[in-house]
């Protein structure tokens, strides 16, 4: 065990399956040298070598479309996309492309392909840096979206994706990076796709989050707490595979539910969340579901993200809003 | 190229030109989906095809290529039965077939072709990719951050590019201002070629030599194939809409069946009874492949859940849960 914080142990889970298998590699912009804007592959170049971790040229559309024929080739692409906000310049090589590819050839190849974006805001990022596009992936059948919170799972979740012959998107939280360190085991561990973690028990409200918002949430719990509210806090850290049983049993212990993510609040996975619960947990609701994320407007200047992202007291106020009911 | 190689590249081209009457007659006919002939390039898919080994090499085509990917090993009975909407064990590629599904988002198929050239690269197998596009995909991003890549990897891929004139209705002077698509490949620090595409001899030629230029560790080229689309875009399309049947009149003038027969029959190689015995094989060929299509399982509801993951998410259960509660209504 080692005390790590998110962007160790993606860099630990990086170097280790680099090691594991020689058909590991790590391509994308800034890679090499410099170990990635946020310095998660630091290190990787200089052990494993130039050929395996890879300056691409400015280009995310032939970083993933590349991806899917090395795939092909027998290659285990591990893409970095320097920010979630840029898979824009990509989508077409992503959603259309290397999600089909196993369907379209009836199932004749796969694409064993990883892409990691960092995401999320209250880093004061520039523009496109901070979109949290998470659910684009979900309408995009054939990929899973993989959504860490903390740097034991960073860490499992990275295995498990680089070893899942189908592609993934793993989304990484930037705003946690660095927040703070926990334990993390030394070797090789994977942590299952398509599993939430509860991570806090209570009996009165259930907080449903992934990514970042679990910390806000739990955040949220400690404020409700000191009011007597007893928060359960859940952790999808996939949206597909989406466990939909450990939500399912999280809400009918407490009749009432909050979904909380920093994506525009149409359309985002959220809704996907309550529509859910409207069939499986209908009869266990006691309150209207909540709902808090970003406001459907595009992301704002740095100066502005908190009025535009979801915040504690918003969090607290839906929760009061399904409690007092 | 030898007599016998014109010979068998004679034969692949009339091949394709009979695929192309045959499936089109068909769809007239409700029995086969919407189809692209490749009339009027049989020079330019086969010449360039045949500059390669099939038991090493790659294809990653667009969807003008059929005769490509079977003279490179794709069986044409599953190329028949996917057109006939019986693609669900048809659309399998059979192992050791070196090619990949054929692509119908313009130009996305130019990054997997790099990549899968550099990842041979990277495995130290001797393997090259030939990859197709027509003039019109050649305004997408995507050739251009292929291209570039390549270029920066010298990959082992060859850019075939099919100069139609066409782009469903848009011709190639406002596809682009420049002459030459050929002259694009300076940009990306690599050779480009522009070919008379009906010519196979000549097309034959430029390919052998980029194959050989990629698998000598020398990067990349850029084929530019001057043809002309002698049909429809597919058989949605109407031409007359938009093309002066005048430069139709003259693009048969150079017709590329022709022009190898003339030459062959110059030398002796050709005449009315090898080409009657010839056409008489091609026939029976192309009966025998939509025969044994015809054969291949109809689609069933159980296809749509099949190869979309390697093993179905819990929600994607639940929904082939649904269709099987439904017996099987649509």
């Amino acid at each position: 065990m080692t005390q790590r914080n998110v962007l160790e142990a993606i860099n630990d889970a990086l170097d280790g399956e680099m090691e594991r298998d020689p058909r590991v590699m790590v391509l994308g912009l800034d890679v090499g040298k410099l170990g990635g804007v946020f310095r998660a592959t630091t290190g990787l170049l200089q052990k494993h070598g130039a050929e395996r971790v890879v300056d691409t040229p400015l280009a995310e559309a032939s970083i993933v479309g590349a991806s899917l024929g090395l795939a092909i080739s027998g290659m285990v692409p591990v893409a970095e996309i320097q920010f979630l906000g840029f898979t824009a310049q990509a989508f077409h090589q992503i959603g259309p492309q290397l999600a089909r590819y196993r369907m379209r050839s009836r199932g004749t190849y796969h694409c064993q392909v990883t892409i990691r974006a960092p995401f999320g805001g209250g880093i004061s990022s520039p523009e496109f840096h901070s979109d949290a596009v998470e659910a684009q992936f979900v309408q995009s059948p054939g990929i899973k979206v993989v959504m860490p919170s903390n740097p034991y799972d960073a860490k499992g979740l990275l295995i498990e994706a680089i070893r899942d012959p189908d592609p993934v998107i793993y989304c990484e939280p930037d705003r946690l990076y660095r927040l703070g360190r926990t334990e993390v085991p030394d070797g090789p561990y994977t942590v299952p796709f398509g599993r939430a973690a509860v991570v806090r028990e209570g009996g009165d409200v259930t907080l449903v989050a992934w990514s970042a918002a679990v910390e806000l949430c739990l955040r949220a719990a400690d404020q409700l707490a000191q009011e007597g509210i007893a928060a359960t806090v859940v952790d999808l850290r996939t949206l597909v595979p989406f466990d939909v049983e450990t939500v399912v049993k999280a809400v009918a212990r407490t009749g009432r539910c909050v979904v909380v993510h920093e994506a525009p609040l149409s359309a985002g996975f959220g809704a996907e969340v309550v529509a859910m619960l409207a069939r499986e947990a209908f009869y266990d609701l006691d309150a209207p579901v909540e709902r808090v994320g970003s406001y459907d407007v595009p992301y704002p200047p740095a100066p502005l993200e908190g009025w535009y992202l979801p915040s504690v007291q918003r969090v607290v106020a839906a929760a009061h809003r399904t409690v007092r009911l | 190229m030898t007599d016998a190689v014109l010979l068998e590249a004679l034969r692949w081209m009339l091949m394709s030109r009979a695929y192309d009457e045959r499936a089109t007659a068909m769809q007239r006919q409700g029995l086969y989906g919407v189809f692209s002939p490749a009339l009027g390039q049989e020079a330019s898919v086969v010449g360039s095809s045949m500059a390669l080994d099939p038991s090493r090499d790659w294809i990653v085509p667009q969807y003008r290529e059929l005769m490509a990917v079977v003279r490179h090993g794709y069986p044409l009975d599953r190329l028949a039965a996917i057109g006939m909407g019986r693609g669900s064990t048809a659309s399998r590629i059979p192992e050791g077939v070196n090619v990949l599904p054929t692509q119908v988002a313009l130009a996305a198929q130019l990054p997997h072709a790099t990549g899968l050239a550099w990842g041979l690269k990277l495995q130290k197998k001797d393997a090259v990719v030939m990859t197709y596009v027509g003039d019109g995909g050649s305004s997408e991003g995507d050739f251009h951050e292929a291209l570039n890549l390549a270029g920066v990897q010298r990959a082992p891929v060859v850019f075939f590019l099919q100069n139609n004139q066409w782009a469903i209705s848009t011709p190639r002077r406002i596809q682009t201002a420049t002459s030459s698509f050929a002259s694009r490949a300076a940009g990306y620090g690599f050779p480009g070629v522009e070919v008379d595409g009906n010519d196979v001899l000549a097309v034959y030629e430029v390919a052998c030599d980029a194959v050989k230029l990629a698998r000598s560790g020398g990067g990349p080229t850029l084929i530019e194939s001057v043809t002309y689309r002698m049909s429809f875009h597919n058989t949605t399309d109407n031409p007359s809409l938009y093309e002066d049947p005048k430069e139709r009149d003259e693009a048969g003038r150079r017709d590329p069946i022709d022009r190898v027969v003339k030459f062959l029959r110059r030398k002796g190689l050709w005449d009315e009874a090898i080409a009657s015995q010839t056409q008489a094989g091609v026939r029976e060929e192309i009966d025998g492949a939509f025969a044994r299509a015809a054969g291949f399982p109809a689609v069933s509801a159980e296809d749509l859940f099949e190869h979309v993951y390697e093993e179905l998410p819990h929600q994607l259960r639940r929904q082939q849960d649904d269709l099987s509660r439904s017996g099987g209504q649509t």
